[in-house]
C-alpha cells in the first residue's frame, strides 16, 4: 500500500477545494450544465438515471481497512448503505446528492484517497494484477510502476483535455491478470537477461463499440524511459486522435488509421526529443516510491496441506490461490453470491472485511476487476478460520473462475447509457447454474455482461460475452463466444439476439454443446470453441431439433 | 478595449485581430488595402502566406494567431517575426492547445507573449500557466477578478512542464 506524502496530500486536499467551488459556482448559475459537466466528470460525477454516481478511484485496487471503514462511513450518511467495486478496480456509489459531494471528496481525502479522474476524457485509474507481488509467476512487481504512472497521470497539465477517456494496465507476470491487452496502453514489465526492468509497450486496445486487442509497439522499453516514451505516445494522441466523433476517439481508432507501423514511427518520431530529457526517471526515485509502499512483515509461517475434501475443499480450490512466500496464499472474497448484484457490498459487510482484513490479512485488501476482492497475505494455517467467517458474511462462494463468478455493470438498472439491464440476467443465469456440481463439471468459463456496447461488463473478453441491445425501445441480447483475456482476444456473435427470458436457456445450450465436445475434462469452454469454432454452437442454438444432452446423463451420475 | 490576463494580472489589450478576408479582398484600384503601419496586429498563418512583405515593412508589432490543428513547426524558422503568439481553444474540452503551447517553448524555444484565447476559463488557467502560456483572454463571461484564484488550483504538480522544467521527483532530490 503505498502512503501519501505531504505534497501527494497537498494535491488531494487542493482538488476538493477547487470542486467545491465548481460545485458553488454550479448551483450558483455561474457554471453551465455543460461545463459543469466536464468538470465534475474529472471528479468521477456522473449524473445517472435517478441521481447522481459518484465513482471514487481506488489506485490499482490496493485499499486498506481504514480506507474501506471510510468507504462504509461514507455508504452510510451519505448513500444507500451499500457500493459497487467495478470492472476499473473502482468503488461507485448510486445515491449521492449532488451537494454533498465536495464533502465527500473531503471525507475521503482524509484517507489518502479522492475521485480524481475516475471519468471524462482524461487518465483513468491505473489498473493491474490484483496478485501484484504475490502471485508466484511474477518476473516483475508491477505496484511501484502503477504508482509512478499513477504520479504522471494525475492532473498532468498538458493531457487533462485528452479525445476521450485513456486507460493503462500494468502487468508483471506471465499471465496477463490485468488485461492489459484491451486497454489503451498496455505495459508488461519484463526483465532482460541481465536483470535490467523494461516494458513491452501494447498501444491501442479496448473494448467499447469496437473492441481491438493492442500491438506491441515497443518490445524492451528500458524503464528510465517509461514516462518519455508515454509522453510521446500521449502527445501524437492529444495532437491527432478524432475530436469530431466520441466513437471514433479512442487511441486504437488513431492506430487503426495512422496503421500500427506508421504510428509507431510518430511516437519514435516524437520521443526523439523527449528521451533523456529531464522526464527521464531515476534510480533515487524509484526507490523513493518503493520505500513508501507498505510491506507485511511475513513470518515463518508453517506450509500446511490444504483440504482437499469435505466442505472447505471447493473452496479451496477455486477462491484459495498461490502465493510466493512459503506458508502464505491469497484468498478471493467472491463478491458473486446468487441473488447479489456483482459487485455489490453493503456498509456494514465493509465494516466487517476491513476487521477480517486486519485480522487475516496485515490490513490490506485489494479490489479485482473481476469485482472481487483479495486479502493477498493469509497464513495457510488460518485458512480455515478465516473460511469460517467468511461463509458467515456470504463471501465463500467458492465459484471463482466458473460461470457464476460473472462480470456484469450496473446496467439499465442504474446507468442512463445502458441499452439493457444486466443484473437480472446475471442473476437468472447464476440461479439456473446454481448446481455446484455442474458448476464444477462445466470447468473454467469467464462469462461477463455489459448493458451497453460501450462494454464496462468486459463481454468482448468473456469466454461468453452477453450485450444488452436496444432494438425498438425493447431490451435484447446479443450473445458471443470465444472472447478471452489472456492472450486477449474478442469474441464472436453467434447470431440474433434473444430476449431476456431466453438467456438462461441459450447459455444452458451452448454448455451442453461444449460438455459433449469436449474431448476431456481438462479441455475448458475456450479451448474447446478455439478448436472447433462456433458454428457447433450456433447450430445447437438457432437450429435442429435439441438432442438429449450426454452431460445429462453425466450429472445424474454425479448425483 | 478588452481585458485580459498577462502575468496573473488584468490588463487591457492592445492587440487588434485581423480577419483574412478583408485583407485580401482586392479594391477597386486593384489592390488589396494597405495595412495600419503602427497597430500590434494578429494575423492568420493565411495572411501571413500570402502578404508577408506587406506586414514586415510596417512598424507596428505582429502577432499569429493558430488553430489547433496548425502545425507549430511549420512556423519554428519564422518565429522571431512574432512578438505574440495566439492558440485559440475553440471548445472547452479541445487539449490541443496545450501541447501546442508546450512544443512552441520547449523545442521550437519562442520567448514571447504566448495567449490563450477562445473557450479559456478559469478552470483552464493553471494548466495553460504550466504549459507556458502568459496571456489569457477569457471567454466573454468569465470574471477576471475571480478568475485570477484559477492560477492558485494547485501549489505542485508531479510532472515537468513549462512552468516547472524538472519533474517533481527531481526537484524533491534537489531539496
Amino acid at each position: 500500500m503505498y502512503v501519501y506524502d505531504e505534497i501527494d496530500q497537498r494535491l488531494v486536499e487542493e482538488r476538493v477545494a477547487q470542486f467545491r467551488c465548481q460545485t458553488r459556482r454550479f448551483l450558483g448559475g455561474k457554471l453551465s450544465e455543460e461545463e459543469f459537466k466536464a468538470l465534475r466528470l474529472r471528479n468521477g460525477l456522473y449524473i445517472q438515471k435517478f441521481a447522481p454516481m459518484l465513482r471514487i478511484a481506488i489506485p490499482y485496487g490496493m485499499l486498506s481497512a481504514r480506507q474501506l471503514r471510510k468507504l462504509a462511513d461514507i455508504a452510510r450518511r451519505y448513500d444507500r448503505g451499500y457500493g459497487h467495486f467495478t470492472t476499473r478496480q473502482d468503488l461507485q456509489l448510486n445515491w449521492p446528492k449532488l451537494e454533498d459531494v465536495p464533502d465527500i471528496l473531503a471525507e475521503l481525502a482524509t484517507v489518502e484517497m479522492h475521485a480524481i479522474q475516475t471519468s471524462g476524457n482524461s487518465f483513468r485509474n491505473v489498473s493491474t494484477d490484483h496478485f501484484a507481488g504475490v502471485a508466484p509467476d511474477e518476473f516483475v512487481n508491477p505496484l511501484v510502476w502503477c504508482e509512478i504512472v499513477r504520479q504522471w497521470a494525475t492532473l498532468h497539465p498538458e493531457f487533462s483535455y485528452l479525445p476521450r477517456k485513456f486507460k493503462i494496465a500494468v502487468s508483471g507476470s506471465a499471465a496477463d491478470r490485468a488485461a492489459s491487452g484491451v486497454h489503451d496502453i498496455g505495459l508488461h514489465a519484463l526483465r532482460a537477461a541481465d536483470g535490467e526492468i523494461g516494458f513491452r509497450v501494447l498501444v491501442g486496445g479496448g473494448l467499447g463499440r469496437t473492441p481491438m486487442v493492442g500491438i506491441a509497439i515497443r518490445e524492451f522499453l528500458p524503464w528510465r524511459h517509461l514516462l518519455t516514451y508515454l509522453e510521446a505516445i500521449l502527445r501524437v494522441y492529444n495532437l491527432y486522435g478524432r475530436r469530431d466523433n466520441l466513437n471514433k476517439a479512442r487511441i486504437k481508432m488513431l492506430v487503426k488509421e495512422r496503421g500500427p507501423e506508421k504510428f509507431r514511427d510518430e511516437v519514435e518520431a516524437e520521443w526523439a526529443h523527449l528521451k533523456d530529457g529531464p522526464s527521464t526517471l531515476i534510480i533515487e526515485e524509484l526507490e523513493r516510491i518503493a520505500l513508501r509502499f507498505t510491506r507485511p512483515s511475513y513470518e515463518q509461517a508453517p506450509e500446511i496441506e490444504l483440504a482437499k475434501s469435505g466442505p472447505i475443499a471447493s473452496w479451496v480450490q477455486r477462491n484459495v490461490h498461490a502465493h510466493r512466500i512459503p506458508g502464505y496464499a491469497a484468498v478471493t472474497l467472491s463478491l458473486k453470491k446468487t441473488g447479489v448484484p456483482p459487485g455489490d457490498v453493503t456498509a456494514d459487510q465493509m465494516d466487517s472485511i476491513a476487521d477480517l482484513a486486519e485480522r487475516y490479512s496485515f490490513g490490506e485488501l485489494r479490489v479485482t476487476h473481476e469485482q472481487n476482492l483479495v486479502f493477498a497475505d493469509v497464513r495457510k494455517a488460518e485458512l480455515a478460520a478465516l473460511w469460517g467467517e467468511l461463509r458467515a458474511l456470504g463471501f465463500a462462494t467458492p465459484n471463482v473462475g466458473l460461470l457464476t463468478n460473472i462480470i456484469c455493470c450496473p446496467g439499465g438498472d442504474f446507468c442512463s447509457l445502458a441499452n439493457a439491464k444486466s443484473i437480472p440476467v446475471a442473476e437468472a443465469i447464476q440461479r439456473r447454474f446454481d448446481d455446484l456440481d455442474y458448476l464444477y463439471d462445466i470447468g473454467e468459463l469467464d462469462l461477463n455482461i455489459s448493458g451497453c456496447m460501450n462494454g464496462c461488463g468486459h463481454h468482448h473478453v468473456g469466454h461468453i460475452g452477453i450485450l444488452g441491445v436496444d432494438k425498438n425501445g425493447a431490451e435484447w441480447y446479443q450473445i458471443q463466444i470465444g472472447g478471452n483475456q489472456m492472450p486477449a482476444a474478442l469474441g464472436k456473435v453467434i447470431g440474433p439476439s434473444f430476449a431476456r427470458v431466453e438467456v438462461p436457456d441459450v447459455i444452458e445450450r451452448l454448455i451442453e454443446c461444449y460438455l459433449d465436445e469436449r474431448e476431456s475434462e481438462v479441455e475448458r469452454f475456450i479451448d474447446v470453441v478455439q478448436r472447433i469454432g462456433i458454428e457447433p454452437f450456433k447450430e445447437r442454438v438457432y437450429g435442429g431439433t435439441p438432442q438429449e444432452p450426454a452431460h445429462r446423463k453425466r450429472r445424474l451420475a454425479i448425483a | 478595449m478588452a481585458v485580459l490576463l498577462r502575468n496573473r494580472r488584468i490588463v487591457s489589450d492592445g492587440w487588434q485581430s485581423l480577419e483574412p478576408r478583408r485583407w485580401l479582398q482586392v479594391g477597386e484600384d486593384g489592390l488589396v488595402p494597405d495595412f495600419p503601419a503602427a497597430a500590434d496586429l494578429i494575423i492568420t498563418p493565411r495572411l501571413w502566406a500570402l502578404r508577408r512583405e506587406d506586414l514586415l515593412e510596417r512598424s507596428g508589432r505582429l502577432g499569429l494567431r493558430l488553430e489547433p490543428e496548425d502545425d507549430p513547426g511549420a512556423f519554428a524558422a519564422e518565429l522571431g517575426h512574432f512578438a505574440l503568439l495566439a492558440v485559440n481553444f475553440p471548445k472547452f474540452g479541445d487539449g490541443r492547445g496545450f501541447s501546442i503551447a508546450r512544443l512552441l517553448r520547449e523545442r521550437y524555444g519562442y520567448q514571447g507573449e504566448l495567449r490563450a484565447l477562445g473557450q479559456v476559463t478559469r478552470d483552464h488557467l493553471f494548466f495553460m500557466d504550466s504549459c507556458g502560456f502568459d496571456s489569457f483572454a477569457l471567454r466573454e463571461c468569465e470574471d477576471p477578478e475571480e478568475a485570477l484564484s484559477g492560477f492558485g488550483d494547485f501549489s505542485e504538480a508531479y510532472q515537468a512542464c513549462v512552468a516547472r522544467p524538472q519533474p517533481l521527483f527531481r526537484r524533491r532530490l534537489r531539496a
